[in-house]
């Protein structure tokens, strides 16, 4: 079972992150910054695998974001990595060429897409295309919706 | 600019670019301070906010809390926004509470309503939206609330696929927090069955869950492995276009097969159904072949994935244990992966090698890769994959091959990293215990450790060459002579002095004839050290000076002359004036013979098992390496020939103190052990008779007599309480004055276990007896149990000592009755690394069959008849209660009675619990 995910910038800053057990805020800041401190010192050829306390922590990091999982002892290492990757695939289609900006401006999609994808740290759909379909169909609902936000924010509302 | 927002909310997308145009981090904060304040004041004005307002604040509050600051409002709005019938805005409170809300929030309660309406929604879309809210949060109220729905929407048949992926990883969830939530029954085999969903995505979902409950209960979920290996048999003959989406860069369904790998690695074996066991085993061989194939892709993601469904399998073989065949074709793949040119398959490779090292099958297959795990260590360039091959090189070390493992560790131990050295140095210590046919080699090594890592030396380690040197005759004069020589260095390590000074103390005479270290010579070169050293190795020295008296009259005067100095014998290290001042008085006031009879060389150490090992566990929870072989599975005690060194256990309680040196009243008055510690324990006053240990079985009797006071007890437990009285009766003729006895239980300890102590008289009068009553209570496990120091003055004498108090953690057992399906089951759930302890040791009285069962239920467990098939074994099972939670333990005791031996297991749900229950009952029998 995956504990978290974890995205994050070279420069260390914090784009995304979802927990799937129980911490304490403190807790979680805490885990947070040392593991962004750890793996932004590890270099590019070392292994995508690391130890930290009880779990296994696996990274991959694509153009200029981390993507920072930790999962069981008894999880698989090289899967986890693919889930990340999916989980890549999964934006950059959606988002098409998905950049960290992208991310940081709509990160409610960037949840909404990890949310098809896992399910209480556990992967609930491996198909891209089914994936994709689930968040068309999120979209479709929400443009049935009156367009009100452009009034709103003109103060015409 | 910001980059155009599919759904409108320009709002946000202004409010990020700001934050983001930010040049520092004061600017930073007082842009987000300003827009806090304005959501604020929107949130608390009259004005009512329509859904879209609110869902742009909550969705800038998500935003300001993703930048890494608390926020302690706008739960209320998110909680409103649950109930809009706008998807995009229901959509953004979900994401608000499953980001921003813990557990245990009050909040939950309120949501609890809006999310049963949407799990009855027709669209699946809202469902499924409300079932990752659940296993998003997954409370205790949260499977309470949803126990029913949840299981239905599971197995119902009109249940959309997308909702049953949901359902059961949501059920999964739930269950984590609260096993209850499965109904069980009837809903067994509807749940087993959907691994014959025809949707993958859905079998997927349902192995995670599946995973989990026979983790729970194995016999309940049996049918399961079946209806798994026909799957996967499907997958890996099937042509890779029926999986359509579910292939992933050419590898068919790898998520699917990994966790239908894994769900069989819960049985052992996997199934008794030959025809199975065949169709399982074709599996796996295929998998192994596919491994030969060339790559139908040159992707990472191609490899990543065909290799993670490898490993996997490989895990399967390994934990099966049975097909010699396929452990040394996996040991093979895996020695190919040794060399390969990615850093994450070489770890992996390692990783499961040091499994295999441990099967009988493949021990031999993983030795022929020795030289290239041994480069590894050496040569590459990341420390998390040294330390693999650092794992592996323990794992496969045996007798043939310890000389040449244990040479390549220490030379690269004078280069290692930091972070690895001081569990590298407790490897090399336990290899060469171990393996040592002549012990001067282990001699060479362990000083060998000192000279190149002296600091990550622990003192277990050079406590244990002490040990060994003493008890085994044949080296004691080349260890004597090798420390000699390596005391000569100039800068030498404070443990090589510690060292030493202990074996020139024992045996320095065996090298005395030799003129180049005659008895001056060791003499001068120790006492060169001793003003660089800390009080304790001072303390050491002093004693080995005394033994040197004994040894070398000639030399006594100038040792007396160290006596004497101030720096010694007015030293403000009480120890060092104490010792300074008794050595010094000793060397004067007795006789030659009282001086040989006190100074005598020690005896030697009653046999035990080597400290070492626990440190190492203690060190890595839950990952050290086994370096012991699996026999093929032995059922009795078989440890005639190997009853030492072998088990891993956990000594401590004996090792703290061998050598008696840093605690100079020893605490434990009833230390079994039979050697007269002349360097420690000095101290030792108190004679008399103790039974401390007999109220391991029983509550009331006589704890502690001497001629002066008995000390009676009487007390009772029920579940985490207890209640003990203590009875002092004086003895002598005359009162005992100044009478004062002190808990003794350290505010660590005292925090899982409360003790609350009456005072009492302080004068105990002439053949009177008193009474002081203690209350006990269990909060959570411990080791180990509170002892009474007791102090008085009997005829104006200080006398004072201490007494372990009968209140370990077995007093808080409560016998429990089953039956052995259930006895079976338990036993297989608590197979945990953590959850098991074994210990072998001899008989200490002849075999008392009868006996031992009276102990077992005097120890608060409940003996069950019937439960294993040897009726000489015995089994036992209770729980103990401790204000937290209790811990169900279940113990096995086998005797051996041609070897007069007793193999002891204990399984418990807690790993304190295991080790002290292990602790407590071994060499009890």
């Amino acid at each position: 079972m995956m504990q978290f995910m974890l995205l994050f910038s070279r420069q260390g800053k914090l784009r995304l992150q979802k927990w799937y057990v129980a911490h304490q805020d403190k807790v979680k800041k805490k885990i947070t910054r040392e593991l962004i401190s750890t793996i932004l010192a590890r270099k590019p050829k070392m292994c995508s695998f690391l130890e930290y306390k009880e779990s296994k922590i696996v990274y991959k990091r694509y153009a200029s974001l981390y993507f920072c999982c930790a999962v069981e002892q008894e999880d698989n290492e090289l899967l986890t990595l693919e889930i990340i990757h999916r989980y890549v695939e999964l934006l950059d289609k959606y988002f098409g060429s998905v950049c960290e900006l992208d991310i940081i401006f709509n990160f409610e999609k960037a949840y909404f897409i990890l949310d098809e994808l896992l399910v209480g740290g556990e992967i609930q759909e491996t198909s891209k295309k089914n994936v994709l379909k689930a968040i068309a169909a999120q979209d479709v609902l929400q443009e049935d919706e009156t367009p009100q936000g452009f009034f709103e924010d003109h103060g015409l509302g | 600019m910001a980059p155009v927002r599919g759904d409108g909310m320009r709002g946000l997308a202004v409010f990020i670019s700001d934050i983001r145009n930010c040049k520092s981090k004061e600017s930073e904060v007082k842009r987000m301070n300003k827009e806090l304040a304005n959501i604020r004041s929107k949130f608390k004005g009259d004005k009512t906010l329509d859904g879209y307002q609110k869902k742009k604040y909550v969705c800038k509050l998500l935003f300001i809390f993703l930048l890494g600051h608390d926020i302690d409002f706008g739960h209320m709005e998110a909680v409103n926004l649950l109930s809009s019938n706008k998807y995009s805005e229901k959509q953004i409170g979900y994401l608000f509470i499953s980001v921003l809300v813990n557990t245990n929030s009050d909040l939950i309660k309120l949501i609890i309503q809006s999310i049963k309406n949407d799990l009855q929604s027709r669209n699946p879309i809202h469902v499924n939206l409300a079932l990752q809210c659940i296993a998003n949060i997954g409370s205790q109220d949260m499977a309470e609330a949803f126990s029913n729905e949840i299981p239905k929407l599971l197995v119902s048949g009109d249940t959309m696929d997308v909702v049953k992926q949901s359902a059961a990883l949501c059920l999964l969830r739930l269950f984590r927090t609260c096993p209850e939530i499965i109904p069980g029954g009837e809903w067994t085999s509807r749940i087993i069955h959907l691994l014959n969903d025809h949707h993958m995505g859905v079998v997927t979902a349902a192995t995670s869950l599946i995973d989990a409950l026979v983790k729970k209960n194995p016999e309940e979920y049996k049918g399961c492995v079946s209806l798994a290996v026909s799957r996967l048999s499907r997958i890996f003959t099937s042509s890779y276009t029926d999986l359509q989406d579910y292939t992933y860069y050419f590898v068919p369904a790898p998520w699917l097969s990994v966790k239908l790998l894994r769900l069989l690695q819960n049985y052992n074996p996997p199934t008794e159904d030959p025809g199975v066991r065949g169709r399982l085993n074709e599996c796996l061989e295929t998998i192994l072949n596919k491994a030969q194939e060339p790559p139908k892709s040159k992707k990472v993601q191609h490899s990543n994935a065909k290799n993670a469904v490898l490993f996997e399998a490989i895990n399967l073989i390994i934990h099966n244990d049975s097909e010699a065949n396929l452990l040394v074709r996996a040991c093979n793949q895996l020695g190919q992966f040794l060399s390969n040119r990615e850093t994450n398959l070489r770890y992996l490779a390692l990783e499961s090698m040091c499994h295999l090292a441990t099967s009988e099958f493949s021990h031999e297959a993983v030795k022929k890769h020795q030289e290239v795990v041994i480069l590894s260590m050496k040569m590459e360039k990341d420390v998390s994959v040294r330390q693999q091959a650092v794992d592996l090189l323990y794992a496969m070390c045996d007798r043939s091959n310890a000389e040449e493992i244990v040479q390549e560790m220490l030379n690269y131990l004078e280069t290692a990293d930091y972070s690895i050295r001081e569990e590298m140095v407790l490897k090399v210590a336990i290899l060469a215990e171990k393996y040592a046919t002549d012990f001067t080699w282990y001699v060479d090594v362990i000083l060998n450790l000192i000279r190149i890592a002296g600091d990550y030396v622990s003192e277990e380690v050079w406590y244990r060459v002490i040990q060994i040197v003493i008890n085994r005759e044949e080296v004691q004069g080349y260890a004597a002579k090798t420390v000699f020589e390596a005391l000569q260095a100039p800068a030498c390590h404070e443990n090589m002095v510690k060292v030493g000074g202990y074996i020139l103390g024992e045996f320095g005479n065996l090298i005395a004839g030799d003129s180049r270290s005659a008895p001056m010579v060791q003499f001068k070169i120790l006492h060169s050290k001793y003003h660089l050293c800390s009080s304790m190795t001072r303390a050491l020295l002093l004693s080995t000076y005394i033994k040197f008296i004994n040894l070398f009259p000639e030399i006594r005067g100038t040792i007396q002359d160290v006596f004497r100095q101030d720096s010694n014998i007015r030293s403000a290290d009480a120890e060092l004036q104490q010792r300074a001042s008794e050595y010094l008085q000793l060397s004067i006031v007795a006789s030659k013979d009282v001086l040989a009879t006190v100074l005598e060389e020690m005896p030697s150490f009653p046999e035990r098992e080597s400290s070492i090992l626990a440190v190492l566990k203690k060190k890595k929870p839950g990952r050290v390496p086994e370096n012991e072989i699996k026999e093929a599975k032995s059922p009795v005690p078989n440890h005639n020939t190997q009853n030492q060194n072998n088990h891993a256990t956990n000594n401590s309680n004996h090792t703290s103190d061998l050598l008696g040196l840093s605690t100079p009243p020893s605490q434990q008055q009833n230390s079994q052990s039979t050697l007269i510690d002349v360097l420690g324990d000095i101290y030792n006053q108190s004679s008399g008779v103790n039974n401390a240990k007999k109220f391991l079985f029983k509550n009331n009797g006589v704890l502690f007599e001497n001629e002066m006071i008995q000390i009676g007890v009487k007390s009772e437990f029920r579940q985490n309480l207890g209640r003990l009285g203590l009875f002092y009766g004086n003895k002598t003729q005359v009162p005992l004055t100044n009478f004062q006895p002190v808990l003794q239980w350290n505010t660590e300890d005292s925090k899982n276990l409360n003790v609350q102590i009456k005072a009492v008289d302080s004068t105990l009068d002439a053949g009177a007896q008193i009474q002081q009553m203690l209350t006990a209570e269990c909060i959570d496990s411990y080791s180990d149990s509170p002892s009474l120091q007791l102090s008085f003055r009997y005829n104006g004498t200080p006398q004072s000592f201490t007494i372990k108090l009968p209140l370990t953690v077995n007093k808080f057992f409560e016998p429990t009755e089953m039956n052995s399906e259930s006895f079976f089951a338990r036993w297989k759930n608590l197979g945990g690394e953590k959850q098991r302890a074994q210990k072998v040791f001899k008989a200490q009285l002849p075999l008392d069959l009868p006996g031992a069962k009276n102990k077992l239920s005097g120890f608060g467990v409940q003996l069950l008849e019937g439960i294993d098939p040897n009726p000489d074994n015995m089994v036992c099972a209770g729980i103990i209660h401790t204000q937290s939670h209790q811990v169900g333990c279940l113990l096995r005791l086998e005797p051996n009675k041609q070897a007069q031996m007793f193999r002891l297991t204990v399984r418990a749900s807690k790993e304190q619990v295991t080790n002290e229950i292990c602790n407590l009952l071994v060499d009890q029998f």
